[in-house]
């Protein structure tokens, strides 16, 4: 390793030949040890009990056959609006569509979602996915949630994102979500972190390669090809600015669709971390200090934006949206932007909480317009103020509100929250 | 990590072994529970070959000294063959023989409970009773301490475990996972799983299964449970109380219905049954756990679960001692939920339980002698 310094300082190697040398390097010698101990354990990081589990037996087993029975995992989102739960049952056959799947119940005062005395809530399917842990013909399917008088529960904004966005089918409105997440060992500090320390700061590590600058690459990639197994529409990945951050973008979809599948991404990327002994955190600002946050960008688009001229349009969606600056970021977060508080300081690439703003391919704006948008005069608008752990239906309904539903005065009518939605059902 | 010295075994070096082509010989694994009332052991023979059917399968006998189940001087225990799975272990043609025990005088083992449940269940055979049972158990390593907890300390309070998802939130489900698949492949009618509600607890749920069926699966489903914990070095407890203190207990719910009850018009038949239960309270508690109720005393004291002294009943009532599902209420139709069974409870002394009092009307707090089978 002396050598290898020395080398570096004395620029023996041009810039990227080195960096690609020193990958191999240090891979190969993660490999030797590896097979040594049969673990990996880098520098820094804590991971579970459970990923220490034996793999190769978990195959053994994972690779019995299983006649023509199919197991179905429910998903759904807990009580505080950021937490997945999920169970399993076994049907006699493979499913062909969603309308197969029957309706289950949980206890609702296990999730924090209902009393003991009367916690029965009902797990209503609404979207099917291949299930890349345990493979075909298993399944892992979304549910909503629903209470015992079959109203939707209080964190169910599923419904009411429907509703909204069936009203502005003939628009069709687009959305791409750009979900950010920090990798956590078990003991909360930031993976592949110095124990009770830093890394260098934050400079080399967007889109990066490297031992010293990706950190946790193996589940971005895990994620990926999960996600495109299971049919969920991944449609790009990179490292962020804060090492051990990553991104993945999910898109584009239509009305209800881009909630569920970035839902669904989400529970697989749990699972996946699950697997590895890691955590992933959508906090919006898992450091405090000089590092970046999380966000959720939200690349948003209609027919009128999308053809010849379309910039216009573009343009008057974004003074919509600079009318309706409170509502937004109150659903910005899933407390009311209190999160988002401590990310959308104007600093690291975030605009001001407390202002509007927009600009093209400017990064500290509340909403910029990509370059190549600004030059075809078309495309998309993209929203930078929801955080990592949004809930993208709330988010994905309250852009078509504020931009598509016509008339101010019947705007501030329509402006209805999602629990006054409900009780119109 | 505290897992066994086993669980540390080169699982690849096994995987070459138990590659081994065997010929037309069939390995059938005996397995039975001891005299504890919760254990099971097992012992294998070779068979010329593969078994079609329970009745292709030999009577065996083993050493009663060793499982607590006999006399020095008479120890030979009988193993009777009463149903066949394929063995998610060795795989097929090999075979997982469930048996009941027999003294040497041929009459049933302390703890062989399922000769008796077997003639009650003929006696209401044309009702057609079916159960479902939810089997809760927690891991723990070697050491006794839960899988994946801290050690010397405890992780956050219970609120993101119950079918919690994340490392943080969910610990061993590689168990889990293992578990159902096996469980699949033998043939046992495993119906769902989840992650619950204290941290390194898990449920698997058996059935419907139709009168004896239920014990003979649930039974088996334990004994894969353990042979998985067993490969992957921890260990599977159902103690119904493992950790004292604002910690779940485990429990085995049991769902419980008559064809009756699941025709229209059948809640008047629950409520009915209900009602019989109510009356025998202490008879239930007895059957519910293998010391009388004594380990149940620790789970049921109103903690996420009734109170062992008093009986309860309500519709989506978790803190109830039975419940009536909100589906069942609305439909007027189906099952109800008696969740006083303790996770180490012997499945077929609660299932007979439910059926003697429920279908035979029987009453009062000591288990009615029926002459005429004895």
């Amino acid at each position: 390793m002396n050598l290898l310094r020395e080398m570096k300082e004395n620029d023996a190697f041009p810039r990227g030949s080195f960096t690609l040398y020193r990958a191999v390097i240090s891979c190969s010698l993660c490999l030797f040890f590896f097979f040594l101990f049969e673990i990996s354990v880098p520098s820094g990081a804590v991971m579970s009990t459970s990923s220490q589990l034996n793999k190769t037996l978990r195959s053994h087993y994972l690779s019995l056959p299983q006649g023509g029975l199919c197991q179905v995992t429910y998903v759904w989102i807990d009580g505080s609006g950021e937490g997945l739960r999920s169970k399993t049952q076994t049907m006699e056959s493979e499913p062909c569509n969603i309308k197969d799947i029957p309706e289950w119940i949980f206890d609702g005062s296990s999730t924090s979602q209902a009393d003991s005395k009367n916690s029965d809530m009902f797990l209503v399917p609404v979207r099917m996915f291949r299930d890349p842990f345990t493979l075909d013909p298993n399944k892992l399917v979304l549910c909503e949630v629903l209470k015992y008088d079959r109203k939707p529960a209080d964190t169910n904004h599923r419904q009411a994102c429907k509703s909204v966005t069936e009203k502005v089918k003939e628009f069709h409105p687009w959305f791409g979500m750009e979900q950010e997440y920090t990798l956590l060992g078990v003991d909360g500090h930031p993976y592949a972190w110095p124990t009770n320390g830093f890394p260098k700061p934050q400079g080399p590590y967007y889109c990066a390669v490297g031992a010293d600058r990706a950190f946790g690459r193996d589940v971005a990639e895990c994620h990926y090809k999960a996600c495109m197994y299971a049919g969920i529409k991944i449609s790009g990945s990179n490292a962020e600015v804060m090492p051990s951050q990553w991104e993945f973008q999910v898109g584009p979809g239509e009305g209800t669709e881009i909630g569920d599948h970035l839902w669904m991404a989400r529970f697989l990327l749990h699972r996946v971390c699950e697997d590895f002994g890691v955590i992933a955190t959508l906090d919006p600002k898992p450091m405090p200090g000089n590092w970046n946050g999380a966000g959720c960008h939200i690349n948003f688009s209609t027919e009128a934006t999308r053809a010849e001229g379309g910039l216009e349009h573009i343009e008057k969606a974004i003074e919509k949206l600079r009318l309706d600056h409170a509502e937004h970021i109150r659903v910005s977060d899933p407390h009311g932007g209190q999160d988002n508080l401590r990310r959308l300081t104007g600093l690291h690439e975030t605009s001001r909480i407390q202002e509007f703003s927009a600009g093209v391919a400017n990064r500290t704006a509340s909403v910029r317009i990509p370059r190549q948008v600004s030059r075809d005069k078309r495309g998309y608008l993209e929203d930078r103020r929801p955080a990592a752990n949004c809930d993208p239906y709330a988010v994905t309904r309250a852009i078509v509100q504020t931009c598509l539903l016509e008339g101010k005065e019947e705007e501030e009518a329509d402006i209805l929250s999602d629990t006054e939605i409900n009780n119109l059902e | 990590m505290t897992s066994s010295a086993s669980g540390k075994l080169n699982k690849a070096v096994k995987q070459q072994y138990m590659e081994l082509p065997q010929g037309d010989k069939v390995q059938a694994n005996y397995i039975w529970i001891n005299g504890t009332g919760e254990e099971l052991c097992c012992k294998t023979k070779t068979l010329n070959s593969e078994p079609q059917t329970i009745e292709d399968i030999p009577e065996w006998y083993f050493s009663g000294l060793g499982t607590n189940q006999a006399e020095r001087s008479n120890s030979d225990m009988y193993l009777i063959p009463k149903a066949m799975f394929r063995d998610p272990f060795r795989k097929d043609p090999n075979k997982l023989i469930l048996c009941e025990v027999l003294r040497h005088n041929h009459k049933p083992a302390e703890t062989n409970l399922r000769h008796t449940c077997k003639k009650i269940m003929d006696m209401v055979e044309n009702l057609h009773p079916w159960f479902g049972m939810e089997q809760e158990y927690t891991l723990l390593g070697v050491d006794g301490r839960p899988f994946g907890w801290p050690s010397n300390g405890f992780p956050k309070p219970e609120g993101p475990y119950y079918c919690g998802v994340g490392t943080d939130k969910a610990f061993g489900r590689d168990i889990s996972e293992a578990h159902y698949r096996a469980c699949l492949y033998a043939g046992v009618n495993i119906c769902g799983s989840n992650a619950e509600a204290m941290p390194a607890q898990w449920e698997f749920q058996v059935g419907p299964c139709e009168g004896i069926s239920i014990g003979d699966h649930l039974w088996m489903a334990r004994f894969i449970l353990n042979r998985v914990c067993e490969d992957f070095g921890v260990v599977a407890s159902f103690d119904p109380k493992p950790v004292q203190g604002n910690w779940s207990g485990a429990g085995c719910h049991t769902n419980f219905s008559t064809e009756e009850m699941r025709e229209e018009g059948g809640l008047r038949h629950i409520e009915e049954a209900i009602e019989k239960l109510s009356k025998r309270q202490s008879y239930h508690i007895n059957a519910y756990d293998p010391k009388g109720g004594l380990d149940n005393v620790r789970r049921l004291i109103g903690y996420m679960a009734s109170d062992i002294n008093r009986f309860s009943a309500g519709v989506a009532d978790c803190s109830a001692s039975v419940r009536i599902p909100r589906s069942v209420a609305q439909d007027q139709r189906g099952y109800f939920e008696d969740r006083r069974p303790a996770a180490n409870c012997d499945p077929y002394a609660v299932t007979e339980a439910i059926i003697r009092t429920c279908l035979l009307n029987e009453e009062g707090a000591e288990q009615v002698k029926r002459e005429q089978y004895v």
